[in-house]
């Protein structure tokens, strides 16, 4: 497995008896950029302080390049685990320039590497300012850059764009993923953020109660959630309440097909886009709510049964109105989830 | 919630306080605290006759001397330091730059060298009198006793205030005024309920430092010969035999200052909430004055023509006085190097004794540390010629080797000034997040760099800003230095004391110029830290 950057196996961590990481496994292969998607107060900047050494786990074991840094007895100190980590807050150091953060971490001559990280970063210019002189975005670069000087195995990004406004943080983002791809660097970012998860990570990991629930590209995750917590984690999701009986699917969107499922309660995932909607005077739905984005908008319709359902049409709509009755029909086979 | 999670990992169960650390710190608490223990003891033991001495008619009225100056220094010395601060900072006054530099100047004269200075001005053999008997005045009013006092403390205290309402005002966000004007309300009633409500901690602060001073303040009420507590003890102290009379006077004036720094925590209560939390560069506009633009130069001018210019061309005029007497000048300069020394080495033992206690109140946060904290900054509270008197009486009891000796001075000095070097140092340390260290260390860097090449450059200033205030305020210190010195040890203070006290005021005034020239050093180096406060004593 040495084509594996990081390795995480059962970690777990609890503070005052409340366990924040449990059963935490993640694998992460060399060369990828990987998001640890999770909702606030997952675990998720737990658990990348115990891979970074910042903070030691009750059990469990970190792997980094196939080099055993934490497990029953072994320990090895932040300092010693060629793992970098840029913070939430930056933590730039406020006594030093530019330069002299960035070649922080780099040992013998620095300059070379400095320059060429000044260069990717484009920083060029700002070498010696210091920190408070720096924007949003600028400073976020300099992190980057002082993180990635010393060459890690793995680089780990704590929310690093949480500080940023967000006009700033999709152009930041995107600077960031060429930077990381451009040195070839093995990240995980960690994001509440499915928007930021999903546009520039190549593998997601959603992170719920302190574990990982899944792992995969992040089409795979959008497209087949294991379950619907994850569902609603990645994207918007209607999660319509059906009974299973028969090779039917019996719900309020109607019964349908689904021969391979056992009988029993499960939800049916139905993605807003996958939902055509037609004003219908005789249609069985209400418009209950409108939210215009200008390149799309979002319907809200009540079902006879009472159940909700959002419907994504793209383009200004303006026929539909709070109150008019719809017609919906599904596009394709919803994704019967368990329960 | 993930910086909450974090947050747990610092002050949760695993960021307990290293036993040492701990152990460092409680050992400076039991140090500030000796002096104020000791003097309980004393007082418990006490008989009948010590009572006697104290329940006296004499007793009431030297309360009510006291407490009377110090509500007169503090109510006047308020008002004048929030006048200026305003006309410095608000005003459109002509050449406030100036007046902004010259109002913080009378700091730099400690209030003995003023008291005795006011005296050889306007005293009754003063230089007032020579001018004026030509024209016939017979006696000017005599200024000895409450009001020379009076005049002195204000003149040379009202600068804590104004330094602090300066700051204040520079940091108020200018948008509550300009809500307060756009919801229709007049300039003036603005100022009165939003402005000033606003500055209340700060202008607070400013007079807990003027009332305290007052209270402590030994050499200016004794010149003027006005009978308050300080002055009672040390007479106590010097005549008589018994020394518990002594110590209970010495309990009182304690708890009165005690009583005064409580009172202003409690009147402060939620008020330092209301504190705009970012400084917006966005400058205000100027108030223009009008027609009291008159009444407003002619108060600077007469505050500083009293406060600065008088005290210090009176200086000058004994200086050359003596000179063309042909008195030989005399420099002190052993007196002088004796100050440096002793306030040197109160600077340094300060920053060692403070440095646990700012670790333990920055890094470690608890109801614990924080106790810690307020208990060790007791004996900023306490009087100098009380914490003299406690370490006379216990040095010449328990450690005669002690007792009159230098070391037994610095450590006076510490307790009484620890404040001035934790607080800038905590801040400093505050400033220096976990954070850091743990980019440090994700960097490749174990703690020993992470101390050298972090942690030291990062609290290297705050911390020399503390010696620095400390060492300031050490070679102006008249009353515990007076007590505590070996024999014949002559400093900067007590050479001025022992000159002025005799009445040879010409002879006080070449250790008062280098005293003032000296202190004055550091001040300047401290002005340019804005933010700083005069006495390095917390805010928040």
């Amino acid at each position: 497995m040495s084509d594996l950057a990081l390795s995480c196996r059962g970690l777990r961590r609890s503070f005052d008896g409340v366990l924040a990481v449990d059963g935490f496994d993640l694998d992460v292969p060399t060369g990828a950029l990987m998001a640890l998607l999770g909702p606030s107060g997952c675990g998720k900047t737990t658990a990348l302080r115990l891979i970074a050494g910042l903070d030691r786990p009750e059990s469990g074991t970190v792997q980094v390049r196939g080099r055993l840094v934490a497990a029953n007895g072994e320990w090895v100190p932040p300092e010693r685990r060629k793992v970098g980590m840029v913070f939430q807050e930056w933590a730039l150091f406020p006594h030093l320039d530019v330069v002299s953060n960035i070649a922080f971490g780099v040992d013998g001559d620095a300059s070379a590497r400095v320059a060429s990280l000044i260069e990717l970063a484009r920083l060029q210019g700002l070498e010696h300012r210091m920190p408070h002189e720096l924007s949003g975005g600028q400073q976020q670069r300099v992190a980057l850059a002082r993180a990635l000087a010393p060459r890690p195995d793995v680089l780990l990004l704590d929310e690093p764009f949480s500080n940023l406004d967000a006009q700033l943080r999709a152009e930041v983002r995107g600077e960031v993923r060429e930077i990381l791809t451009a040195t070839g660097t093995t990240s995980v970012f960690v994001t509440h953020d499915q928007e930021e998860a999903l546009s520039i990570a190549d593998r997601v990991a959603v992170m719920i109660d302190g574990a990982v629930r899944q792992t995969g590209d992040p089409f795979a995750i959008y497209a087949a959630p294991a379950d619907a917590g994850v569902a609603r984690l990645v994207g918007q999701a209607n999660l319509i309440s059906a009974e299973v009986s028969g090779g039917f699917a019996h719900s309020s969107l109607g019964d349908l097909p689904m021969p391979t499922l056992a009988d029993g309660p499960c939800d049916l995932l139905v993605r807003p886009e996958a939902v055509a909607i037609a004003p219908d005077p005789a249609g069985p739905a209400r418009v209950v709510d409108v939210e215009f984005y200008g390149h799309d908008q979002l319907i809200r319709c009540a079902l006879p049964s009472g159940e909700h359902i959002q419907v994504r049409l793209i383009g200004p709509h303006p026929e539909f109105v709070l109150g008019s009755a719809v017609r919906l029909e599904l596009r394709g086979q919803p994704l019967a989830l368990p329960r | 919630m993930a910086r909450a999670a974090t947050i747990t990992v610092e002050r949760g169960r695993g960021r307990r306080a290293p036993v040492p650390l701990q152990a460092a710190a409680l050992g400076v608490t039991a140090l500030v605290l000796l002096p104020i223990v000791y003097l309980v003891a004393r007082a418990l033991e006490a008989d009948a006759s010590s009572w006697r001495l104290i329940m006296r008619w004499r007793t009431v009225s030297l309360t009510l001397h006291t407490i009377g100056l110090a509500v007169a220094v503090t109510l006047a010395a308020t008002a004048i330091g929030v006048t200026l601060a305003w006309l410095a900072v608000r005003s459109d006054m002509p050449g406030r730059r100036v007046w902004a530099t010259l109002f913080a100047l009378p700091l730099v004269i400690p209030s003995y060298v003023g008291a005795f200075t006011l005296l050889s001005a306007l005293g009754p053999t003063g230089e007032l009198q020579r001018l004026l008997e030509p024209l016939g005045v017979e006696r000017l009013p005599d200024i000895t006793g409450f009001p020379g006092a009076f005049l002195a403390l204000t003149l040379f205290t009202y600068p804590y205030v104004y330094l602090v309402t300066v700051a204040g005002i520079r940091g108020l966000d200018p948008a509550f005024e300009e809500a307060g004007r756009v919801a229709g309300r007049s300039r003036a009633h603005v100022f009165r309920t939003v402005t000033l409500p606003l500055l209340r901690p700060s202008i607070g602060a400013g007079a807990l430092l003027v009332a305290l001073y007052t209270l402590h303040d030994f050499g200016a009420v004794s010149l003027m010969r006005y009978p308050t507590f300080t002055q009672a003890i040390f007479l106590q102290y010097k005549a008589a035999f018994d020394r518990t009379p002594a110590a209970i006077l010495s309990l009182m004036l304690a708890a009165l200052a005690l009583v005064v720094v409580v009172a202003e925590r409690r009147a402060r209560g939620r008020a330092r909430y209301y504190r705009s939390g970012t400084g917006v560069a966005r400058p205000l506009r100027p108030v223009p004055l009008g027609r009291w633009r008159w009444p407003a130069l002619v108060l600077s001018a007469a505050v500083i023509g009293v406060g600065l210019v008088l005290p210090a061309g009176m200086l000058l005029m004994l200086l050359a006085r003596g000179l063309a007497a042909g008195t030989p000048l005399n420099l002190t300069i052993w007196a002088a190097g004796a100050s440096a020394l002793v306030s040197g080495a109160g600077a340094i033992f300060a920053l060692v004794a403070a440095t646990p206690i700012a670790v333990l109140g920055a890094r470690y946060p608890s109801r614990r540390s924080r106790s810690v904290e307020s208990l060790s900054y007791m004996g900023y509270a306490l009087p100098g010629l009380v914490v003299a008197l406690a370490f006379v009486f216990l040095a010449s009891s328990y450690l005669p080797l002690l007792y009159q000796s230098l070391p037994l001075l610095v450590i006076a000095y510490v307790v009484m000034f620890l404040p001035q070097t934790a607080e800038p140092l905590r801040a400093g340390l505050l400033q220096l997040t976990p954070r850091m260290e743990e980019a440090a260390r994700t960097l490749g860097r174990g703690r020993g760099r992470i101390l050298k090449d972090i942690v030291f450059p990062l609290i290297a200033k705050p911390a020399l800003a503390g010696a620095a205030l400390v060492f300031l305020t050490a070679m102006k210190e008249l009353p515990a230095t007076l007590l505590l010195r070996p024999t014949g040890f002559e400093t900067l203070s007590t050479r001025v004391w022992t000159s002025a006290s005799a009445g040879l005021y010409s002879r006080a005034a070449v250790p008062a110029l280098l005293l003032m020239l000296l202190s004055s050093v550091p001040l300047a180096v401290l002005a340019r830290r804005v933010g700083v406060n005069p006495e390095g004593v917390r805010q928040d």
